[in-house]
């Protein structure tokens, strides 16, 4: 199963696009985990991610900690703290 | 009635009228007592702002912004509440986000409007890009600490009604 990765604001431009559809490797069950993993993806990645503790991430829409499984996530995204308002 | 207020959230492009929100929640009722505003306008920063660039997510940002105003109809007596956003290029005098809270008695209102917009700051996913007057680069604007610690004091402000 396919998971949607959205990006926004400055993770958007650092990683280069929008979003993308990945397939999870085996072993990526928690945000962190799938932070780690991505920031191996490449340069672009490791720039956007390279201080995964400011990353805010949503699943399916909905704000979670980075310790949160995502198993069954349909859409992931990941953006910068707010600054709405 | 506690529970049957259900809240308004609109994410637009467009301008809004505070006037003519106002009125679409007040008109033909005579039982509430107050009204309280929140408007956030886009500063020009002395001068040096051409236009605030606000991305969103959209979906979420309804959702999110629902979710909070949900919780302050269910901590306060409202009888009503509006929630409104925009997004995309807003320049400086221009509104960028209402709140709307209406009750019988100030209190509620003006603590419901003040709890709705320190989450609204640190929880609904909006993002400002600053244009710069003198066409120099501009940058995304940092999340201020101090917008965390005002949505975290109202953690033990308010206690929830039943």
């Amino acid at each position: 199963m396919s998971t949607r990765l959205i990006y926004f604001a400055w993770v958007r431009e650092r990683i280069g696009k929008p979003q993308e559809d990945v397939e999870l490797p085996a072993g990526i069950e928690t945000v962190a985990d799938l932070l780690r993993w991505l920031k191996s993806r490449g340069e672009e990645y490791e720039h956007a991610l390279q201080y995964p503790d400011v990353i805010r991430v949503a699943i399916n829409q909905e704000h979670v900690e980075h310790r949160e499984k995502i198993s069954g996530a349909r859409e992931i995204a990941l953006f910068p703290p707010m600054t709405g308002g | 009635m506690p529970g049957a207020v259900v809240p308004t959230v609109r994410i637009q492009a467009e301008d809004f009228d505070v006037a003519v929100e106002i009125a679409r929640m007040t008109q033909g009722r005579a039982d509430i007592g107050a009204v309280v505003t929140f408007s956030g306008l886009c500063r020009d920063e002395a001068g040096r702002l051409a236009a605030l660039e606000l991305e969103h997510y959209p979906g979420m940002a309804e959702a999110e912004i629902g979710r909070i105003a949900a919780e302050a109809v269910h901590r306060w007596p409202l009888q009503g509440l509006t929630a409104i956003h925009r997004h995309g290029r807003i320049t400086p005098g221009e509104n960028i986000v209402l709140v709307v809270a209406t009750s019988a008695h100030r209190q509620a209102a003006f603590e419901a409007a003040n709890f709705l917009m320190d989450y609204l700051k640190s929880r609904a996913p909006f993002w400002k890009k600053e244009h710069h007057t003198d066409g120099s680069q501009g940058g995304w604007v940092d999340a201020k600490e101090a917008d965390d610690e005002a949505a975290s004091r109202w953690k033990q402000a308010v206690p929830k009604r039943n």
